[in-house]
């Protein structure tokens, strides 16, 4: 066990260009199996307690199917990725209009969601102390809605600083990252719009 | 000195075909000026630059050393037990102390020193070996360490806050597992329980946090030519860990989001009154729990595959097949949880399933047992303390293994069920695996940590205290297990002839306190006195020995360019390179 002296190291460079994947990407990637993983908690519970509770209102008879807000969620992806297209091209002006527009989607299924929970709270009597379906409903859903305002949130700030000219294409990879998670909170709409309105009801 | 024609000003960076050639480059001569002006700093300065770090280093060494004050607590906790359990109708502590002593002991162990200690060493080891000069995401990783070490503050904290208004209970007495519905606000007043589900919360944050940018720095931060194929087993083993704790502790977190809803909210979910089913707590809570347990020992094997060959002088036995082995633990330790439920009525298929995935995930388990013995086969061994305490793991982490196996087996889980051979089964995986492995570990690194060598004298001392105390604790306490003791319970009768084993489990810890004092004194003491370490004390082979100990806050003076598994042994031994065999 000699000690020998610090080992000198080669300088880098010495082989083929060396590239490896963007740290934005993949810590999104990794943070979105993690968020899946609880979202799938979420779902796995509301499957299990489906016609379980012992007093109404059961699913078919309370929930309606949030048509405007889906589409309007599940565009919003589409515009995202117009918005990241145009940043690319280093378009700035139609970048911000479809970021623009992708914030308006997001708060369109954001005032659909919480204009049902209004219908159901104040009109049809649903609260989460109310039943398990009540407990499981608004526990799903509105995780995911929580997960929306986040995004929203990022997106209002991306545009917000857009409008004042802060952003250009050299932002790229950061924006690129946050329509994955746009992307992912799409997705997982689609699995909850699944499970809760059409398996579910 | 090979450096001393290191010119300040002349361009290493470039490539050296490209213009005159650059022979070494000297990482120490930058490293040493900086280290000057630190030692100058003042207190209040020093400080400020701990709580403020965001270098991978220091907060991996705040990690281990916030690990070891609540390994300290968590050890006192489980002294008081076994004194409260050394002879039959004991009044040492009262039930519900003692409810409170088994439940903060199981919580801090794991959540408060298990994962902080091994997020701490993979917080200074994966950059470093990786030939990184810091993680992915600095400032994230901080803020990890920083939730997580405010958890566990919170935990404690509900020793002063827990009663609450109610007046109820002071720390949590639900057991570490917390099973539904006793966790309910009928059966739970106060706040104990609510301080027990969000110190968990906010530690699962900063665990997710961390896992995050561990598997990202991974996957974004090797330095030229460490190809995946080429970095150490440690770092592959990190990786898989990383992954296993998004989709472990997130279940976990989800069902704390759930239990906080119940308690606060009135929501139904394991609200048996309402329809809820204690089941499905207990499906979430081990979806977790077991995983957890891979989480933290494929850590402890990462530490095996470093220790192991270097003081066996050979190459790791079988790379592929190593890496294979973690990749297949973690997939398939998401498949075994309901074997701690078997006494649940699972149904005769669940129960097969769940008896088949626990016994095939020995199978890659094993592949490593006989990779490392193929390792030391044929070895120039040399026992210094690191590998004695890694021999310890190898004898004892396959006795736990085999327990595991026992355990295993539907039928006979129904008679052990919740007994003392079940405590002993996982104590031994986690004291006789896992700790020990982390030992070895301290011994390993501690070096290249601090930059001098602990005492070989004492770090012996606490082997040999250390394996009795174990051993007898251990051992002797799967005995009363067998003839039925049950877990959880604050006091039996003379009767039940479980009072030898009991005494003798807990004379053991005597000698485990024993050890563990060598092991702090010789911690502290050779950190002021310690012989002086030098870059490579151990003629090592991965990239961390490279640069000087400790090391300089951006690692490398210069990034390296890797050729091989065992870069530094390329670099000592350039007539016979490992780069000649690789594929």
């Amino acid at each position: 066990m000699s000690s020998a002296s610090i080992l000198p190291l080669e300088p880098s460079g010495a082989q083929a260009p060396w590239t490896q994947p963007y740290r934005g990407t993949v810590g999104m990637a990794c943070l979105i199996i993690a968020e899946s993983a609880i979202f799938i908690i979420f779902i796995v519970a509301y499957i299990f307690y489906l016609g379980k509770s012992l007093t109404g209102p059961a699913p078919d008879q309370v929930l309606e199917v949030p048509i405007v807000g889906t589409i309007c969620l599940l565009s919003s992806s589409i515009t995202v990725h117009l918005a990241v297209l145009k940043l690319r091209q280093a378009k700035l002006r139609a970048f911000t209009f479809w970021l623009a527009g992708t914030v308006i989607l997001g708060t369109i299924f954001l005032l659909s969601t919480a204009q049902e929970w209004y219908r159901l709270i104040y009109e049809k009597g649903l609260s989460l102390q109310t039943n398990l379906f009540g407990t499981t409903y608004y526990s799903l859903v509105g995780l995911h809605a929580s997960h929306v305002i986040v995004g929203l949130i990022m997106l209002s700030l991306t545009l917000l600083l857009a409008l004042f000219g802060r952003v250009n294409e050299h932002h790229l990879e950061k924006f690129d990252t946050l329509s994955l998670y746009w992307h992912f909170v799409d997705g997982v709409w689609v699995v909850v719009f699944t499970v809760v309105y059409i398996v579910g009801r | 000195m090979p450096f001393e024609n290191f010119d300040l000003t002349r361009d290493y960076l470039t490539h050296p075909r490209e213009k005159t050639p650059v022979s070494t480059i000297p990482a120490v001569k930058g490293v040493d000026e900086t280290q000057a002006t630190q030692h100058a700093r003042l207190p209040a300065g020093v400080i400020h630059e701990w709580l403020t770090t965001v270098d991978h280093k220091k907060i991996g060494i705040m990690y281990i050393v916030y690990a070891l004050i609540f390994l300290v607590i968590g050890g006192i906790e489980a002294t008081l037990m076994r004194i409260q359990l050394a002879v039959p109708n004991n009044h040492f502590v009262s039930p519900q102390v003692y409810n409170r002593l088994f439940t903060m002991h199981g919580t801090t162990m794991i959540f408060f020193v298990a994962m902080p200690i091994m997020f701490g060493f993979g917080n200074y080891m994966v950059p470093i070996m990786i030939g990184a000069r810091d993680m992915a995401f600095p400032r994230l990783n901080a803020f990890s360490f920083w939730v997580s070490a405010f958890a566990g503050v919170l935990l404690y904290f509900s020793y002063l806050g827990g009663s609450g208004l109610y007046a109820a209970g002071s720390a949590p007495d639900v057991g570490w597992f917390a099973y539904a519905p006793l966790t309910a606000k009928v059966f739970s007043p106060g706040h104990s329980t609510d301080y027990w589900t969000l110190s968990i919360l906010l530690s699962g944050v900063g665990s997710i946090g961390t896992a995050l940018n561990i598997v990202t720095t991974t996957l974004c931060m090797r330095c030229p030519g460490m190809k995946l194929s080429r970095m150490p087993l440690l770092v592959w083993i990190y990786l898989v860990m990383g992954g296993l704790v998004f989709v472990t502790i997130s279940p976990l977190t989800a069902a704390q989001i759930m239990l906080t809803l119940d308690r606060y909210l009135g929501a139904h979910f394991f609200d048996t009154q309402a329809g809820g089913s204690a089941v499905l707590w207990m499906h979430f809570f081990w979806i977790f729990g077991h995983p957890e347990v891979y989480v933290l020992i494929l850590p402890a094997f990462a530490f095996m595959n470093e220790i192991v060959p270097v003081f066996s002088r050979k190459a790791i036995f079988g790379y592929p097949a190593m890496v294979a082995a973690s990749v297949c633990i973690g997939f398939i330790s998401l498949s075994v949880w309901a074997h701690h439920m078997f006494t649940v009525g699972l149904g005769a298929a669940g129960n097969t399933f769940f008896v088949f995935a626990t016994m095939v995930i020995s199978v890659p388990t094993g592949i490593k047992i006989f990779n490392w013995l193929a390792t030391i086969w044929g070895g120039r061994v040399v026992f210094a303390t690191p590998m004695l305490f890694a021999a310890g793991f190898l004898f004892q982490f396959l006795i736990a293994g085999l327990t595991g196996i026992i355990l295993a087996v539907a039928p006979f889980d129904w008679q052990l069920h919740n007994t003392y051979f079940v405590v002993a089964h996982f104590h031994y995986v986690i004291v006789g695996g896992i700790l020990f492995a982390l030992f070895a570990s301290f011994y390993y690194w501690y070096p290249k940590m601090t930059g001098r060598m602990m005492s070989e004298k004492l770090g012996k001392w606490h082997f040999v205290l250390f394996i009795i105390g174990f051993h007898l604790t251990f051992d002797f306490m799967h005995i009363p297990g067998l003839l039925g003791m049950p877990r959880q319970i604050y006091t039996y009768e003379a009767d039940r002839g479980w009072g030898t084993w009991n005494l003798i489990a807990s004379i053991g810890v005597i000698f485990q306190i024993a050890g563990v004092l060598c092991f702090v004194y010789n911690l502290v003491s050779s950190y002021y006195r310690g012989k002086v370490a030098g870059p490579d004390p151990w003629d090592a082979w991965t990239l961390e020995w490279s640069t000087s100990s400790p090391p300089p806050e951006y690692n490398f003076a210069v990034l390296p360019t890797v050729r091989s598994r065992r870069p530094l042994w390329d670099l000592k031994h350039p007539e016979d390179p490992d780069s000649d065999y690789e594929i």
